[in-house]
C-alpha cells in the first residue's frame, strides 16, 4: 500500500492562507468520490482522532453540508458550510464555520473558504487544498486548532509567528 | 532602555515583536546589521541586542565577511516553532493516510466490477 511516502505538505502562502498538498494513489474520481460521499468521508475525516458521527452533504452549488466528530476525549466538533462552486472530479469550493468558536469570535472570523482541487497525475491524483481565512488571527487560530492540549501555554508566544518563520 | 535579555529558548526569544521583524528579514536572506537597522528604523545598539538575545538561543548565526558582519537565520533553532504548524500538518497527514485506506477499497471495488463485465 502507499500509504508511507504521501506525506501533506503544508505551506503557508499569504498571511490568510493554509495550502495543503497531497498526492493519492488513485485516479481522480475516486478521490472526489471519497472526499463527496458522505459514508466515505465518514471513514477518513476523523483522522484516527475519534469518530466522525454526522457527515451531511448536499452537492449542489448553495448547498449545504455539516460534519460533526466526537473526539476520543469526548469532545464534539461540529463545521458546515456551503457549496460555491462544484466542477465533478476537479474542483470543489466551500465555505467552512467551525461551530465551536469562542464566544466573540464573529460568523466572519469563523468562516474559511476552501478550494480542493483533484489534478490528474497518470493514475494519481495530486490534491491541493486551499484554506483562505478572513485574517491572520483566525487562520493562526486554525493551526493551532491541530495542536495538542498542554501546549497552550507556548503557543499564546506564537500566536503572531507563522509566516514570518516559514 | 531595553530590560536585560533573560531569554534562554526560542520560544521566549521569538516572542519580543521587534525580534520577529528582524527574524522576517532575515527569512529573506543573509543580512549586515546595517540593512537592519535601515530596514526597522530603530537604532543600532537596539538591532545589536535583540540579535545578541536571538544568537544566544541559536536563532541566528553570524559569519565576517571583509568589515561586515552578516547575519542569517537557523531553521533548526526554529524548529519547536514549526512544529506548531506540524501538529496541523499532521492532522491532515493523519486523515489523508486514512482516505488512502478508503482509495484502496475503492480501486478494489472499481476492479471487480470490472472483472464481472
Amino acid at each position: 500500500m502507499s500509504t508511507t511516502n504521501n506525506k501533506a505538505k503544508l505551506t503557508l502562502p499569504t498571511d490568510e492562507q493554509i495550502l495543503i498538498e497531497r498526492e493519492f494513489d488513485a485516479p481522480p474520481h475516486l478521490v472526489y468520490a471519497a472526499w463527496t460521499t458522505p459514508e466515505l468521508v465518514k471513514r477518513w475525516w476523523h483522522a484516527k482522532r475519534g469518530e466522525v458521527t454526522l457527515v451531511e452533504i448536499d452537492l449542489r452549488v448553495g448547498g449545504r453540508w455539516r460534519y460533526v466528530m466526537v473526539t476520543d476525549d469526548g469532545r464534539e466538533v461540529g463545521f458546515h458550510g456551503q457549496y460555491r462552486e462544484i466542477v465533478p472530479d476537479q474542483r470543489l469550493v466551500s465555505s467552512e464555520s467551525y461551530e465551536g468558536v469562542p464566544e466573540g469570535v464573529s460568523e466572519q472570523d469563523a468562516t474559511t473558504v476552501n478550494t480542493a482541487t483533484f489534478a490528474e497525475a497518470g493514475q494519481r491524483t495530486m490534491v491541493t487544498l486551499l484554506i483562505q481565512a478572513s485574517s491572520k488571527a483566525s487562520r493562526d487560530a486554525i493551526i493551532e486548532s491541530g495542536m495538542e492540549a498542554g501546549l497552550q501555554d507556548a503557543l499564546e508566544l506564537l500566536e503572531q509567528l507563522a509566516a514570518s518563520l516559514r | 532602555m531595553a530590560r536585560a535579555a533573560t531569554t534562554t529558548d526560542a520560544f521566549n526569544a521569538v516572542a519580543e515583536p521587534r525580534r520577529r521583524e528582524i527574524l522576517d528579514l532575515l527569512a529573506d536572506g543573509e543580512r549586515p546589521v546595517n540593512d537592519l537597522v535601515e530596514l526597522l528604523g530603530i537604532a543600532q545598539p537596539q538591532v545589536s541586542k535583540h540579535l545578541r538575545v536571538l544568537r544566544e538561543v541559536g536563532a541566528v548565526e553570524v559569519r565576517d565577511l571583509g568589515r561586515q558582519r552578516l547575519y542569517r537565520i537557523n531553521v533548526e533553532a526554529l524548529r519547536p516553532i514549526h512544529d506548531w504548524i506540524g501538529n496541523y500538518e499532521r492532522l491532515w497527514s493523519d486523515r489523508f493516510d486514512q482516505l488512502d485506506l478508503v482509495l484502496e477499497d475503492l480501486k478494489a471495488k472499481e476492479q471487480e466490477s470490472v472483472d464481472d463485465e
